[in-house]
């Protein structure tokens, strides 16, 4: 290969390579989310669901899946891309990523573009199973699938910087379990922040994951609790936070190299 | 022909203080076998991850076929091959699979009929379907050459590489090197087993402390640096050394049995006849002789200590 040629081959490999341990445990990687989706929609949806009116106008049951999906494309981008990275953090064959001839941008193209398939799998995966249970329409299926997507990305570029951060397995757990689920859970996953007291709602509005879950909803729902573009701006700029932070530990090497 | 590898000046100390790397300057050539000796936490293993790119160097340059590792990191990077120190493999992946993950990462378009090459030569090609935490680790071992020889590099970097394998695989592994040195690839060990360096480098660069102390071609290092002896053993036991053969540099062993004359190999003038002579004089007989050269490992470990004794 020349000096300056981006290396194709070598975010192909990266990329196929991640997407081989996905395939390896497709079965856990598929079911367990359909199984917790399909859950959260019998119990919320059908079971306490019928006793709640509607929520803008979307029977309940159905007004929560768009916040089931971004749960899970938050949880499973962390995860992935952050299992992508540490592990061979962990095991050291992360040498041979380190001495080949691919830039830092290549290397996060193949481990968050690997990550961030497998959450859009798993969305749409998490989608069918729902759309089983409650009626979901879609009235923006361009955005949707933009917004699934620019989430997956942004937080597979998150979950790498976590992969990158974490000297242990137990350090993993902990950015997803203490700050991505109480945020989802607290940003308007399962209600509506106008339900809020006017108080409790100023507080939410400081949670940015309202904005990616209330641009999501409005994709299927054309109704939402914040500005569609601000939803989007919000995205945007947490994706190039995101960036900021991947370049910075590529290029001082930071928990990657001596 | 410029030299392959060109190292200037390189320095790195580690976040903590500690000096790994103290202003080496090196030139490896095309084509050649060199080992890189050097007691253990010498810097050895820092000088190989530095050239690959998985240390930062502190100060210095290094070139690789005159890319600069860190401006043109891509084309430096492309011609190295690297076999680390440990074995550090992944546990679900084929043996096939991971030479061809290598081959892609190193930006080398799909050629199953080189990876098959490849493991052919590593007598790997019946394992080819097996998963890494099947294989023993010898066999780890052989497919961490196969996954650095994926990509064909132009240099190849074996740090350890016979440490804790069989004796035959040790030799199965200098004849692919000496293969692959017959096809032009530039070879650089590091090794703990001096014997090895003595049996399959051409040029020998001595390690310690961070610093470079010796780089020789290995015939001029045991000539210039080697010592020979010659051993007589005596008819009669001497019960100590004659005043009149003070002039040589004898000591007198095995309880008066053998005389001992040590002398430097380069010498032109050994003084072995004139020694002859005057024990011929003397009335001393012996019934046997016999010389021997000091080997590398003396050399080594004579070099490394003498240094070391240097710095306290």
């Amino acid at each position: 290969m020349n000096g300056t040629a981006f290396n194709r081959h070598g975010v192909w490999a990266i990329y196929r390579f991640e997407m081989a341990r996905f395939l390896r445990t497709l079965l856990q990687s598929v079911l367990t989310p359909v199984i917790t989706t399909a859950l959260f929609v019998v119990v919320f949806g059908a079971a306490i669901g019928s006793r709640m009116a509607e929520v803008d106008g979307v029977s309940y049951g159905a007004f929560i899946v768009p916040g089931l999906i971004m749960l899970s494309l938050f949880t499973e981008s962390i995860s992935n891309a952050s299992f992508g990275i540490h592990f061979p953090k962990f095991t050291g064959t992360i040498y041979e990523v380190l001495s080949a001839p691919v830039s830092a941008f290549e290397i996060v193209t193949g481990y968050v573009g690997a990550a961030a398939t497998k959450s859009v799998l798993l969305g749409l995966v998490i989608l069918a199973t729902a759309s089983f249970f409650v009626p979901v329409t879609i009235l923006h299926p361009l955005w949707m699938v933009a917004f699934m997507a620019l989430t997956a990305v942004t937080f597979s570029l998150f979950g790498f910087i976590v992969g990158i951060w974490a000297k242990n397995w137990e350090q993993m757990q902990l950015i997803p379990m203490l700050i991505v689920t109480p945020l989802t859970f607290l940003g308007g996953a399962f209600y509506s922040i106008d339900m809020l007291p006017p108080a409790w709602r100023t507080l939410t509005l400081f949670n940015p994951v309202v904005y990616l879950i209330s641009g999501f909803r409005w994709s299927f729902y054309g109704k939402s609790d914040v500005d569609v573009a601000l939803s989007l701006a919000m995205t945007l700029a947490f994706l190039l936070l995101c960036l900021a932070a991947v370049a910075w530990i590529f290029r001082t090497g930071w928990r990657l190299k001596h | 022909m410029p030299a392959v590898i060109s190292i200037t000046g390189l320095t790195k100390t580690y976040a903590g203080g500690r000096r790994a790397l103290d202003d080496v300057s090196l030139d490896i050539e095309h084509g050649e076998i060199f080992a890189l000796l050097g007691p253990n936490g010498a810097g050895k293993t820092t000088l190989i991850n530095i050239v690959c790119g998985i240390v930062n160097a502190t100060a210095g340059r290094v070139a690789v076929d005159g890319y600069d590792i860190v401006r043109e990191f891509r084309a430096a990077r492309a011609r190295i091959g690297l076999v680390p120190q440990e074995l550090m493999t992944e546990a679900f992946e084929t043996v096939r699979a991971a030479a061809r993950f290598s081959r892609g990462l190193f930006g080398r378009p799909p050629d199953d009929a080189h990876v098959e090459r490849v493991l052919r030569d590593l007598s790997l090609w019946d394992r080819r379907n097996d998963i890494m935490m099947t294989l023993s680790g010898g066999m780890k071992r052989r497919v961490m050459i196969a996954k650095a020889l994926s990509h064909e590099p132009r240099v190849l970097f074996l740090d350890e590489p016979t440490a804790g394998v069989d004796v035959e695989l040790r030799r199965d592994m200098w004849a692919l090197v000496r293969r692959l040195r017959d096809s032009g690839v530039t070879i650089i060990l590091t090794t703990h087993y001096i014997d090895e360096a003595e049996e399959m480098a051409d040029r020998i660069g001595v390690i310690n402390h961070g610093r470079l102390i010796v780089v020789e071609e290995k015939l001029r290092l045991m000539q210039k640096l080697g010592k020979r002896q010659l051993t007589l053993t005596l008819q009669d036991a001497l019960p100590a050394l004659p005043p009149e053969l003070a002039d040589w540099p004898l000591a007198l062993k095995a309880n008066g049995h053998e005389l001992e004359l040590t002398f430097d190999a380069a010498l032109e003038q050994t003084g072995i006849p004139a020694l002859l002579r005057r024990l011929e004089q003397l009335g001393i007989s012996y019934r046997d002789l016999n010389t021997r050269e000091s080997s590398l490992e003396e050399i080594f470990v004579s070099l490394v200590s003498e240094r070391g004794q240097g710095r306290a």
